[in-house]
């Protein structure tokens, strides 16, 4: 293919995949499969038939009008979908109408981001999905992100879209009353996509991949919905992460904690925005968890100015963050601050008192564990603490700092 | 079920084990993760093997036998060690082969243990 045609064609993909999935899954009555079938072979046409006969004036149109015809053959061959066949049929013929005359056609991509995080969809599943639907990314580097057998993966995102359809899950925006709950799982979902491999491998590139296509999800949820400040915080609290990704490895590879990054390596424009973004979340007054934890974020952020990180203030934002969220991953981090702001011994009681059934197999756990247990004088306890770390870390850069500070005097 | 983890190494990872300045950090690194493989009480068994250079390799063809010092085939990554271990499906044995060091800077292969037939 020439440059220009596949360049048009990777970019009008980038651009309004997810945008003309949900357009023609709308019009398809919410068959999911049959849509990105249609959608496939539509580009698939378009890798072969644009470097010979040019780049379409307006391409997304022209992929829309494809897909179009494979749905509608699609309809006609399938006998059990005889009787719906017709209105679908007639939608989507005004659907190319639309696509022809020149006017946008109606942005369907939130119904999808809905439709992915039903919770009649496996929970571990929604992620993928969206990341699939929403995104296009193929199935083997979600695999790779979330450490599922490729052939696994493929074959559970078939049967999920497969359940789709056959439980006529509605392709629609969920009424007022059920809204906040079902967003919070689009939020969920977003946020699994960007913490995939968080608990143990915080450098792989892989999560850095992943990391750059969650914000994108995030950015899309705020420019859909821009009323709601817990997407915001969610953007925010991402954005802030991503921002420090530079300064978490140092040039012999090993890796650098939070509060012993260099400031100068940080991404100072993305940490602006991500506090920008905070403040308009903050000003609509209705605080959540993810606007705590970009709160938390924030907070480091401010070593910036102060030189110091104020560990008091954490602790007290990790409080009430518990008001909202009884999460592993928040009582640790609440330990590990009150650790900091009122001593070691007080910290170590927190993470004590935690129930061990579902930490036996949480590398964070057993890193703060041997942590603090270091810092409380209690060393063949520490050592040990830090060698289940050690030994559950799936990251070699983890690996080596935890190693280190176990060896440490 | 039982799966194999295979571990692999090149030749410079089978020199660490004996290189003053890099063996600690590779027995630490694979002693922890034995470890909390026998912590999580899965594991069923596994063994380290000396490197590819210590093997002998038997062939009979045509009734005829051969032996020669080395490995059955040279390769980058050489086989280093296994652990059968007994999870609830694939992706907790995916999971536990990322932990291994192997994973970090060769490879580690997952394979599911064939059944024995139960004696009846």
């Amino acid at each position: 293919m020439k440059a220009s045609a596949s360049e048009t064609l990777d970019a009008t993909v980038r651009r309004s995949y997810a945008t003309l999935l949900g357009y023609l899954a709308s019009r398809a009555g919410g068959d999911l499969a049959g849509a990105e079938d249609a959608l496939s072979e539509a580009l698939l046409a378009a890798v072969k038939q644009w470097p010979e006969q040019g780049v379409p004036e307006r391409p997304e149109a022209w992929l829309l009008s494809v897909a179009r015809r494979r749905l509608i053959d699609d309809q006609r061959k399938s006998q059990v979908r005889e009787r719906f066949s017709e209105s679908i049929q007639q939608a989507l013929e005004s659907a190319d109408e639309l696509a022809g005359s020149g006017e946008g056609f109606p942005d369907e991509r939130l119904k999808l981001l809905f439709v992915c995080t039903h919770p009649a969809i496996d929970e571990a599943m929604r992620t993928p999905l969206m990341l699939q639907t929403v995104l296009g990314l193929d199935a083997t580097l979600i695999a790779s992100a979330f450490l599922v057998s490729p052939v696994a993966i493929a074959q559970r995102l078939v049967r999920v879209k497969a359940k789709i359809k056959a439980a006529g899950i509605p392709f629609e925006v969920p009424e007022r009353e059920q809204w906040d709950e079902r967003f919070s799982f689009v939020l969920d979902a977003i946020y699994a996509a960007f913490s995939c491999g968080w608990q143990s491998s915080f450098e792989s590139q892989t999560r850095g991949e992943m990391a750059v296509e969650a914000i994108r999800l995030g950015d899309l949820a705020v420019a859909l919905v821009p009323g709601e400040p817990e997407a915001l915080g969610l953007l925010s609290l991402m954005l802030h992460c991503h921002a420090r990704r530079p300064a978490r490895v140092d040039a012999t590879g090993g890796y650098v904690p939070l509060d012993e990054q260099v400031i100068a390596l940080w991404d100072h424009s993305m940490i602006d925005r991500a506090e920008r973004v905070l403040k308009t979340a903050g000003e609509m007054g209705r605080p959540g968890r993810f606007q705590i934890e970009a709160a938390i974020q924030s907070v480091h952020a401010q070593r910036r100015v102060t030189g110091r990180v104020e560990w008091l203030v954490i602790a007290q934002l990790y409080e009430s963050l518990l008001t909202f969220t009884g999460a592993l991953g928040a009582r640790i981090g609440h330990a590990i601050a009150v650790g900091h702001a009122y001593g070691a011994e007080q910290g170590w009681a927190l993470l004590d008192a935690l129930p061990m059934d579902r930490l036996e197999e949480h590398q964070p756990y057993w890193a703060a564990r041997g942590h603090l247990l270091k810092q409380t004088g209690r060393v063949e306890a520490a050592r040990e603490a830090y060698d289940r770390a050690i030994g559950l870390c799936d990251d070699a850069a983890v690996r080596g700092y935890l190693m280190g500070r176990r060896n440490a005097e | 079920m039982e799966y194999m983890l295979i571990f692999t190494e090149s030749a410079a990872d089978f020199a660490k084990r004996n290189d003053p300045n890099e063996a600690p950090a590779y027995w630490g690194a694979w002693s922890a993760y034995a470890g909390a493989v026998a912590q999580s009480g899965i594991m069923v068994s596994g063994a380290g093997l000396q490197p590819p250079e210590t093997a002998t390799t038997v062939r009979i063809r045509d009734g005829k036998r051969t032996l020669h010092d080395g490995p059955y085939a040279e390769a980058k990554e050489m086989l280093a060690g296994f652990f059968v271990i007994e999870v609830p499906d694939l992706d907790t044995a995916l999971e536990w082969a990322a932990r291994s060091p192997a994973s970090s800077y060769s490879s580690t292969e997952v394979r599911p243990v064939m059944p024995t037939p139960s004696k009846s």
